[in-house]
């Protein structure tokens, strides 16, 4: 395998992700673990005695990575991480969304990739990938299919509740009214859209746009988004690691600069 | 500590000592860490830090003093009542400060709970015996400006004398002519509290000696344009809240010793951080003391404060009341008319403050603003909105901020407030 110069890790407060970097800033390893309530524990697992000249950290967690490297650890908000993961993955996106296990970001980016603004959703489940995985439960369906299932709605039936409790009080009640689950699925999927599209709006959604995060492996969440911008959004190849590559890519450039400052 | 001396007279007060002591205890934590881990401080802070210590002890002391020689003191929640009327009467008039979580589950028995902060606070460091500022006062004055503070007045009236004053939402002559009756019923509430008739001498002093403080405030303002800047938000923050329960003439004199000191620090080239930390203003509701969070979490981020848009900050010191009257009617004139300036967002359709807040960003250098509203404000919720966009139109980066006094959300505020340095600080390249 080439030499690793530069590792990215995003701590998020539902998974983790790590993507190792060469030279030439490709992608050479990645990997991905359950936050857990033993971060540190699962971060050593992580890197697995993988090291680095340059590691950036980001995700809430950014602070513990430190802990575990040993060497000295830069550290960037998820907005920053994001921006430059799109620079990578996507480097026409204008806006970025990303919807996480926990939070939600929209972020709106200049033609050199830089932020312009952005909104984020972290305080409430409703919006967030956990809505869905809660709602997934509910029907007794796995998570990873559950946007599948939905995709055989229709619309008509709406779910009205913003909070995650009241939500599922809602599509328990109209499914003993006898809408079709496939129906009520659909209206949930399209309540954490509407939320979702709403904060586009406020950062003022620019095309192209990269959809990040779990939930975009979600096909009817992307229909959805699709349908209520008018925009259909580029996926990456692996939605789940845009934080952790930008990251990396933030390591990279230190490393870039300070080999050519040494030579 | 001193604090056994002072005991005697919070029990006078009527305070509830045990949890009294709890709120001193956290308070001087709180200020332990948010100040006293500063580098570089100006020597002047000194005086602020003396202060704080004594906010419950001597200050409350020289109120009680003042009071045994027959003073009354007067207690105000907003920047809209005429202090000059105050003095000239010669009452003191504080500032009640309300930016502390006290009380809450109390003052949700007398306020809906979707209520901001503030005014829980108010309600909740009566209810609960924690105020001795508020347990001193004579006679609190309140006035109509947001629905919140108009409402809770009713309920506050149960438990302190109060006296609400009707502040217009609009500026027109006919609103100037009702807010010219409100001053002069002030006026003739305090002469009647204090047995004391206002004199055109008592006015235009009582007028020099506010003005003495605005000025003061205003240079300590135009001297944190400089960069680096000489001094911490945290710090002029907390200068600012002092000025409302300070004893005004020993403030303007400590104040202008401190900004000697910066002067100083400016023509040295010297500040609180490195000339390329990005500087931000922040505009919007009120950080009554001890709400030190928004500013203390921007400081921790790498950026520093170079000025408050708010009423603990320019919209109490921008404008001076004129000085040329020389009859009481003259003087009241002027006196309407500088608070008619005000650009609070309970008025409509204030677009002055969207242009207040432009010039001020410019004028203190500022690479963003950070608009900071609390949760449930309605009227600074919807001008937060209309001020994003005119920032946006003039190409000032801007943050919105929505919170509390609680702690809970310290760790996303982080998050927001550092990606929003980042983004300052990859803009400038
Ligand atoms: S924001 Fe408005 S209501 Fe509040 S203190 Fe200031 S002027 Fe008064
Ligand atoms: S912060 Fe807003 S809601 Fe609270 S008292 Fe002031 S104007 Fe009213």
């Amino acid at each position: 395998m080439a030499e690793i110069v530069a590792l990215g890790i995003d701590v998020g407060s539902r998974s983790m992700e790590l993507v190792a970097l060469d030279a030439q800033a490709a992608v050479v390893d990645s990997a991905r673990l359950p936050t857990t309530f033993h971060p540190v524990a699962q971060l050593a697992a992580l890197l697995a005695g993988r090291t680095a000249p340059m590691v950036t950290a980001t995700g809430y967690g950014r602070e513990l990575v430190g802990q575990v490297v040993g060497s000295e650890v830069a550290t960037i908000t998820e907005i920053t991480a994001y921006a430059l993961g799109a620079a990578v993955s996507a480097p026409r996106a204008r806006t970025i969304l990303d919807i996480g296990g926990q939070d939600t970001k929209a972020i709106r980016l200049d033609a050199q990739g830089q932020v312009l603004k952005f909104e984020m959703n972290d305080r409430c489940a409703a919006g967030t990938g956990k809505f869905l995985e809660h709602m997934a439960t509910v029907f007794q369906i796995p998570v990873e299919e559950f946007g599948v299932f939905a995709l055989g709605g229709r619309e008509g039936v709406r779910i009205n509740a913003m909070c995650t409790v009241f939500a599922e009080t809602e599509a328990t009640s109209l499914m003993a009214q006898g809408h079709r689950p496939e129906d009520i699925a659909w209206a949930l999927h399209a309540s954490v859209c509407q939320r979702t599209a709403s904060m586009l709006g406020r950062v003022g959604l620019t095309p192209p746009l990269l959809f990040a995060g779990g939930v975009a492996r979600n096909p009817c969440m992307v229909r959805l988004v699709e349908k209520l911008t008018g925009v259909s959004p580029i996926i990456p190849e692996d939605p789940d690691t845009v934080g952790a590559l930008g990251a990396a890519y933030h390591a990279w450039r230190r490393w870039a600069s300070s080999a050519q400052s040494a030579s | 500590m001193q604090h056994d001396a002072y005991r005697a007279m919070w029990e006078r007060l009527d305070l509830d000592l045990p949890a009294h002591d709890g709120l001193l205890q956290v308070l001087g934590k709180f200020y332990g860490d948010i100040y006293m881990s500063q580098q570089g401080r100006l020597q002047g802070m000194e005086y602020l830090d003396f202060v704080l210590s004594e906010v419950h002890g001597l200050r409350i002391q020289e109120l009680q003093d003042a009071k045994a020689q027959g003073r009354k003191v007067i207690g105000t929640f907003c920047v809209f009542v005429p202090e000059e009327i105050t003095l000239a009467a010669g009452a003191i008039h504080v500032g009640l400060c309300s930016g502390a979580e006290a009380g809450t589950e109390l003052a949700e028995q007398l306020v809906p709970r979707n209520t901001c902060a503030l005014i829980k606070s108010f309600i909740g460091f009566k209810l609960a015996k924690l105020c001795p500022f508020t347990q001193s006062c004579d006679l609190v004055v309140g006035e109509t400006t947001c629905d919140g503070k108009k409402k809770a007045y009713e309920a506050f009236a149960e438990h302190v004398p109060m006296l609400v004053l009707e502040v217009p939402q609009q500026k027109r002559a006919c609103d100037r002519e009702l807010w010219k009756a409100e001053v002069l019923r002030y006026k003739a509430e305090v002469e009647a509290l204090t047995g004391q008739t206002i004199t055109a001498q008592s006015l235009a002093a009582a007028i020099r000696t506010v003005n003495a403080r605005r000025r003061v405030l205003q240079r300590l303002g135009a001297l944190r344009a400089a960069s680096p800047a000489p001094i911490s938000g945290r710090d002029a923050l907390l200068i600012n809240q002092v000025s409302f329960y300070d004893d005004p003439e020993r403030f303007t004199g400590a104040i202008s010793t401190l900004c000697d000191q910066m002067e100083a620090r400016v023509a040295a080239g010297e500040g609180v951080a490195p000339a390329d930390t990005p500087r931000l203003l922040l505009s919007g509701c009120p950080m009554a003391v001890p709400n030190w969070k928004l500013p203390y979490v921007v400081e921790s981020a790498g950026a520093v404060i170079v000025g408050e848009e708010s009423c603990i900050g320019t919209r109490n010191t921008r404008d001076l009341v004129d000085e040329s009257g020389t009859t009481v009617e003259e003087m009241i004139d002027a006196i309407v008319d500088r608070y008619l300036r005000i650009d609070c967002a309970c008025f409509t359709p204030n677009s002055e403050r969207m242009d207040n807040v432009v010039d001020l960003a410019r004028a203190q250098k500022a690479d963003g603003v950070l608009q900071y509203t609390l949760l449930f404000c309605q009227p600074y919720g919807h001008e937060s909105m209309k001020l994003a966009r005119r920032l946006e139109a003039e190409g000032i980066p801007n943050l919105a901020i929505e919170t509390d006094y609680s702690m809970e959300d310290v760790e996303q505020l982080k998050t927001r407030v550092e990606a929003f340095v980042e983004m300052l600080r990859s803009r400038r390249g």
